[in-house]
């Protein structure tokens, strides 16, 4: 287990630092662009050959590196070429209005997506298993922001109850929250809903569900005590592994609510050409996808005995 | 007490040419009412795209009078059946112009990320040993980026073209495709026709390509059927986000992301575009809920 742990840690560390070094060449490689991103397009030469040198861009690719990924370690990206910012004050900011938004989604995702999954796996084939079912694959073949094109239709523009945009410009607000949160969760609920519903149908076909059945234990105690529990392994994994899903989705949200997040401070970077706001929030991105990987790894492990002592 | 079989020489199985086991396929979906509508969805705007040329459409590009309204009266004597946008151009052609242009760089997408998936897996699957190893951890590289992610920053360093588009898709694709076609080539390389075409000395790249590829090609019809659709996503998405294919052609996503601050007024214009995007990806992913019903009944 700790064996396996330690393996997963030092691959997760290699591709993040292989990662790290792709974005990097792919950024930085090139001196002079680099400069003329700083500089503004109008810099002379002259201009940006001495900004290179006061700040250290003579020495070899592989040195600046180095020096890169040692200030990176420290959560030091150096200044936002937009909002002439440091990037990590930049970056807590908005990864704290992007927590939010996340907290509230998994508060209400997981609850919905996994009452309807084990309301579907119960009885197979019956009627709700099909209403569920279809209304899963419905909402989950939807994209984003034609959800939230809908949506805004409704709640914005014909029964006027909630705001079209969440940039909070005057503070925190819980209304401005709703349609996002709700965009998202029509949105991913289906697919956890499915695992969940296949999970507990293969569970409820199992020997010992029909051994609790057959000795006269009530069916709620059946479900709840008996099948529940290993019914809600596959989910689990699923759910942390929406992670890496739920940022793609973050993205197209927050910017079409114009929610001040982690998704549209990325968005703003690569249009504008802010370098190091764009190195850090990838870097910040794959590193959340990658250790929900080795989150839901180790979780499932831990979950199901029979890889726990094998 | 044995039984003869006589054998007629010539009623030796023939394996039907591939326009009628297409055409069978599609019988088989007539089974599965899901792939059937799924079908229908696509063909329609496939068919829509086809003849697109020949529809008396107004020119997508031209600007005529702005926020007509659904069946409006056109100022030349025709009429705007889907309204117009805020700048004045036709909804209907662009809609339709929108379907032919995302469907023909979706798919080119999707078959440059299949060509490139497909030789990543058979090679690790196939060869093994260092050679999986080098593969597998290079798509471990790129499946660590969430896919939107990966798209952006590729469509931002690069530019935005159909060109940079297929270049994203192929990143943020191959390594999905590679670990199927890998997973595949694992189970099939075991097999006997393996064996004997080793001992004829076949080389290992006509074992792959010709042996291992069309074997692995059931589950990957799914697959590319679902993956069609991502790309659909994704390709509107990027256009949403500003990321897309140039303006002014018409792109479902700038369409939306145009839209929407107007639909106060003109809400036909947002919902039009969007209804078109959710009725295409729906269609991709029924058919592929339909193919797997299918083929799992077999």
């Amino acid at each position: 287990m700790i064996v396996l742990a330690a393996k997963r840690l030092v691959a997760m560390l290699l591709i993040m630092l292989v990662v790290s070094f792709i974005l990097f060449s792919l950024f930085e490689a090139d001196k002079m662009a680099v400069a003329g991103k700083v500089l503004g397009p109008y810099s002379s030469v002259e201009q940006r050959e001495l900004w290179l040198s006061q700040n250290g861009y003579d020495a070899p690719f592989l040195t600046r590196y180095a020096a890169w990924m040692g200030k990176a370690v420290t959560g030091n990206f150096g200044d936002s070429l937009q909002y002439k910012v440091p990037v990590s004050e930049l970056l807590v900011d908005r990864l704290q209005n992007t927590g939010i938004l996340t907290l509230v989604f998994f508060i209400i995702l997981i609850p919905v997506s996994l009452t309807l999954g084990v309301l579907a796996g119960m009885k197979e084939g019956s009627f709700q298993d099909r209403a569920i079912s279809v209304v899963s694959v419905l909402t989950t073949s939807i994209p984003e922001f034609a959800t939230a094109t809908f949506l805004t239709g409704l709640f914005v523009y014909t029964w006027h109850l909630l705001p079209g945009t969440s940039s909070m410009t005057n503070g925190f607000s819980w209304k401005e929250l709703i349609l996002p949160v709700m965009v998202l969760v029509i949105y991913d609920f289906g697919y956890v809903t499915r695992m969940t519903r296949a999970s507990m149908a293969e569970v409820m076909t199992s020997q010992y569900i029909r051994t609790a059945i057959l000795k006269g234990l009530p069916y709620k105690r059946v479900i709840m005590r008996h099948a529940l529990r290993n019914a809600l392994i596959a989910p689990f994994t699923v759910i942390v592994l929406q992670l890496n899903w739920l940022l793609s989705g973050l993205v197209v949200v927050e910017v079409f609510f114009a929610y001040k997040g982690f998704g549209t401070l990325l968005l703003d970077a690569a249009l504008f050409g802010d370098i190091y706001v764009i190195e850090a929030c990838v870097m910040v991105a794959v590193f959340i996808a990658v250790f929900s990987q080795f989150i839901s790894d180790i979780g499932y492990t831990l979950l199901n005995p029979r890889i726990r002592f094998s | 007490m044995t039984t003869q079989v006589k054998l007629e020489t010539n009623e030796i199985p023939q394996r039907e040419s591939g326009f009628k086991r297409f055409f069978k396929a599609l019988i088989l979906m007539r089974e599965s009412p899901i792939g059937m509508v799924g079908l229908v969805l696509i063909l329609f705007w496939v068919v829509m795209a086809v003849i697109a040329p020949l529809l008396p459409l107004y020119d997508p590009n031209a600007i005529m009078l702005p926020f007509q309204k659904i069946g409006a009266a056109a100022p030349d004597g025709g009429t705007f059946w889907l309204g117009t946008d805020h700048k004045g151009r036709d909804i209907l052609s662009r809609i339709i112009w929108g379907a032919q242009k995302v469907l023909v760089w979706a798919t080119f997408a999707t078959l440059v990320a299949y060509i490139v998936g497909m030789l990543m897996g058979v090679v690790a699957g196939y060869l093994g040993g260092w050679a999986d190893e080098a593969v597998s951890f290079i798509a471990n590289v790129f499946l660590s980026f969430p896919f939107i992610i990966l798209c952006i920053i590729i469509v931002a360093t690069l530019g935005a073209s159909g060109w940079t588009i297929v270049v994203a898709v192929t990143f943020a694709s191959a390594p999905q495709i590679m670990r199927i076609v890998r997973g595949l080539v694992l189970d099939l390389k075991t097999r006997d026709y393996i064996f004997a075409a080793q001992t004829r000395g076949e080389s290992p790249w006509y074992i792959m390509l010709v042996e291992l590829l069309p074997n692995a090609r059931g589950p990957l019809i799914v697959d590319a059927c679902l993956r069609l659709g991502y790309t659909v996503v994704a390709i509107a998405t990027l256009g949403f986000l500003g990321l897309g294919l140039p303006p002014p052609d018409p792109d479902w996503g700038l369409m939306i992301k145009e839209a929407v601050p107007l639909g106060a007024f003109a809400g036909h214009s947002m919902y039009l575009p969007a209804a078109a995007l959710a009725s295409l990806i729906l269609g991709f992913n029924l058919l592929a809920d339909g193919l797997r019903e299918v083929s799992l009944r077999d």
